[in-house]
């Protein structure tokens, strides 16, 4: 175990701090007073690795990140999770814009909003299957191009509200699921997708990751459970095909 | 001559078998990847409609009877409404598609190369005999410091204090242009990989991640991160010498990639992590960066995954206000800038971009190599020119020009069998080249045109070699920039003055 005072400390030095730390065989860190460093945990390995960052982390937090847990005691900014591989990231307040573009693996679980293009191009092969979970609300270009795993939009903090998601939603979608805790407005849907109502299956196969998901932040498991979910799949895996011909 | 339709669109070509000559040996049916040929019970019959002319059915026909001509049936056309403009026509009124096609554009805009030529040394200064002499192509990619602190240690012998950035190093002024896995196949990115390693050189894996195959080739590998992000993961950036960020391609400047999905097999939905038959999407921005500063954030991101260890390239188009776009990139953190012309190939690209989007790689090397030097930041970056490179001779001038170094992927292809059919896009490559069929990619053996690559690049440095030698100078770092070496002739005085080179005759 080892704290780092990250006062002042530019990003640089941090994560040589964190690499070398990771080197020696330390499993767990302490980032304290941190401050808007950009990069932290950026392609750092190792599973069984557990970063606890206390302040404000800046951009691109666990960028390529492949297999370590971040667990961020306040909001986040932008960028997290950007082609992250596998690992975790939890973050207990809200995140900026970009959440996981590019994800191939691994959790992002937010406790609050998060902004713009979330999941944009997320995507998954066999094993390879990455998640996010956002509690609150999302701004617009959710699951752009969205091409595997899956986001669940719980839009938990207003239960009396359905506006928990922008414009643009899902457009280009042609792969993984999306999940919604509330229905949504059909007429805001990209042309490229589809809603169902949650079936058994899904629910089962959801579960594990509510149930992370709630333990982590302390929700009763009861208050995200006890409602209908609703999914939202492409409705072709070639969304643009007709769009060209062969000269 | 030719089967009638219902369509207007009249073949192209027509695949003539002469029946005296064919023995059956059905070789034809066999290595036609557009299913041209079939077998009528005694002869051999043609499909004209499917032929592309690709030339590989006569390559391999044992007996010559083969031929492949042009149609002789006219549509009737006039200098204004060409045969080509009706067929787009009716294709798309028949469709409502955007017409789509590979290679780069087929439209004749002035070649500049073509229109500039090389200086050599007579009477007043010596010429250079590289039969003779040592003649250095070896060139570093990557940033160079401003300045350089030595210091002397007791014996007066002189120690580089200065921590060099890392570099590449070629051994020759080449480098494979970037061409993904999936819009090409496997055994053809071998092929260079195998050329890449033997010549001391680099290939670039493109946009489609690196197959396992190709990572014991890494120290001649330069790895792609473009928008759709497809096989980027930790190791994939530290498994290359170098770290490519794909912004823009000369082809298609300002769109994304497309990956039709006949081209999607398991293989490749592995590697890209996409579903199987899905059109693999790389969107046009990468969502991550809206500017000069986002840029800014993925290059140090990429930097900070690969420890600072890789130089960073950035690829972009060649556009309008290009050499301010790469004044940005190079303060940004990029430690190479490559830039593809707009008559550089592609896998797959609308034809309204490819033939009306961009600007040539002469003019935009030219104004860039003259930005960077005002600026006093051209040893910040090394500059890859390409798009199209067709010959050495476009090669030298490039490098007159301003560039480091050259990108060649078409003549590449060409290399390897390709004729420039343009038909990439529909993953039916007779060459086993832009295909994923596995009949076809097998017949592509690596080691052969590995070796004929080998031999191209060989062949193309020699050449460099004999032009540095006429003008004199025994090192293309001394070419390099150097457009006192370059006239151009049938140009305007706008385009000398955007060249930065004098008229011939001066």
């Amino acid at each position: 175990m080892i704290t780092i005072d990250a006062v002042g400390m530019h990003y640089r030095e941090l994560n040589v701090l964190i690499k070398e730390g990771i080197k020696r065989g330390i499993k767990k860190f302490f980032l304290e007073n941190v401050n808007g460093q950009y990069y932290i945990g950026d392609g750092i390995k190792g599973d069984d690795v557990v970063i606890t960052i206390n302040g404000v982390p800046g951009n691109d937090l666990g960028a390529f990140m492949d297999g370590p847990t971040l667990i961020v005691n306040n909001n986040v900014q932008d960028n997290i999770g950007n082609t992250m591989n596998a690992g975790k990231i939890l973050v207990k307040g809200d995140a900026g814009d970009v959440v996981g573009y590019g994800m191939r693996g691994g959790r992002i679980y937010i406790l609050g909003d998060a902004g713009y293009r979330i999941g944009i191009h997320m995507k998954g092969y066999d094993e390879q299957f990455p998640v996010i979970i956002i509690g609150g609300k999302v701004g617009s270009f959710f699951a752009e191009y969205m091409a595997g795993g899956i986001i669940v939009l719980l839009g938990l903090n207003d239960n009396n509200s359905d506006e928990f998601y922008g414009e643009y939603f899902a457009t280009g979608m042609h792969g993984g699921t999306i999940y919604l805790r509330k229905k949504i407005d059909f007429s805001k849907y990209s042309k490229e997708v589809e809603l169902y109502e949650a079936d058994e299956d899904d629910m089962i196969f959801l579960k594990k990751y509510l149930i992370e998901y709630s333990d982590s932040f302390n929700i009763p498991r009861g208050q995200i459970m006890g409602k209908p979910f609703y999914k939202i799949v492409p409705s072709s895996a070639r969304p643009y095909a007709h769009l060209y011909t062969s000269a | 001559m030719t089967k009638s339709s219902f369509s207007n669109i009249q073949s192209e070509y027509l695949a003539l078998v002469d029946h005296n000559k064919c023995v059956r040996c059905k070789r034809c049916i066999q290595n036609c990847g557009w299913g041209v040929y079939s077998f009528g019970g005694d002869r051999i019959i043609s499909d004209h409609n499917k032929c592309v002319a690709c030339g590989r059915c006569y390559t391999y026909c044992p007996e010559g009877a083969i031929s492949i001509v042009k149609n002789p049936t006219v549509v009737r056309e006039n200098a204004n409404w060409k045969d080509g403009l009706m067929k787009d026509i009716w294709r798309q009124s028949e469709t409502g598609g955007i017409l789509i096609s590979g290679m780069g554009t087929t439209f004749k805009y002035k070649k500049y190369f073509d229109h500039v030529l090389l200086d050599a040394c007579q009477v007043t200064n010596p010429s250079i005999d590289p039969l003779r002499e040592p003649m250095e192509l070896r060139t570093y990619l990557g940033k160079k410091p401003s300045k350089l602190d030595i210091e002397f240690d007791k014996n007066d012998e002189p120690i580089l204090k200065t921590k060099m950035p890392p570099q590449i190093e070629l051994q020759t002024p080449f480098v494979f242009g970037a061409m993904s896995y999936g819009s090409i196949s496997l055994n053809a990115q071998k092929a260079m990989a195998l050329a890449a390693r033997a010549l001391g050189i680099i290939m670039n894996t493109g946009e489609g991640g690196l197959h396992d195959d190709l990572v014991p080739f890494g120290k001649n590998i330069i790895v792609q991160v473009a928008s759709g992000r497809f096989g980027v993961h930790r190791d994939y950036l530290n498994s290359g010498i170098a770290v490519e960020i794909k912004i823009g391609q000369g082809a298609k400047p300002g769109i994304g990639g497309h990956l039709p999905g006949e081209k999607i097999g398991v293989d490749i939905s592995k590697t890209r992590m996409i579903p199987v038959g899905t059109d693999a999407i790389s969107p046009a921005p990468h969502h991550d960066i809206y500017s000069i500063e986002d840029l800014r954030q993925l290059i140090f991101a990429i930097k900070e995954a690969t420890d600072y260890e890789k130089p960073i390239s950035v690829k972009v188009a060649a556009v309008h206000n290009i050499a301010a776009i790469v004044s940005g990139i190079v303060r940004a953190g990029a430690d190479i800038v490559y830039i593809d012309g707009y008559s550089g190939g592609t896998g797959a690209a609308p034809n309204i971009i490819k033939n009306h989007v961009g600007i040539p790689i002469e003019l935009a090397l030219a104004q860039v190599d003259e930005r960077l030097r005002n600026e006093g930041i051209r040893n910040e970056a090394s500059i890859i020119a390409a798009g199209s490179i067709r010959s050495s001779a476009d090669a030298i001038k490039a490098i007159a020009l301003g560039a480091d170094a050259v990108a060649i992927g078409t003549a590449a292809l060409v290399v390897m069998g390709c004729h420039v059919c343009g038909k990439c896009n529909t993953g039916n490559c007779s060459w086993g080249i832009t295909t994923q069929r596995p009949e076809l990619v097998r017949r592509l053996d690596p080691e052969v045109y590995g070796e004929k690559l080998y031999n191209l690049i060989s062949a193309w440095s020699h050449e460099i070699q004999e032009v540095l030698g006429a003008m004199g100078v025994n090192s293309i770092e001394s070419l390099r920039g150097s457009r006192e070496r370059l006239r151009g002739v049938e140009l305007t005085d706008t385009e000398l003055k955007v060249l930065g080179i004098k008229h011939a005759g001066f």
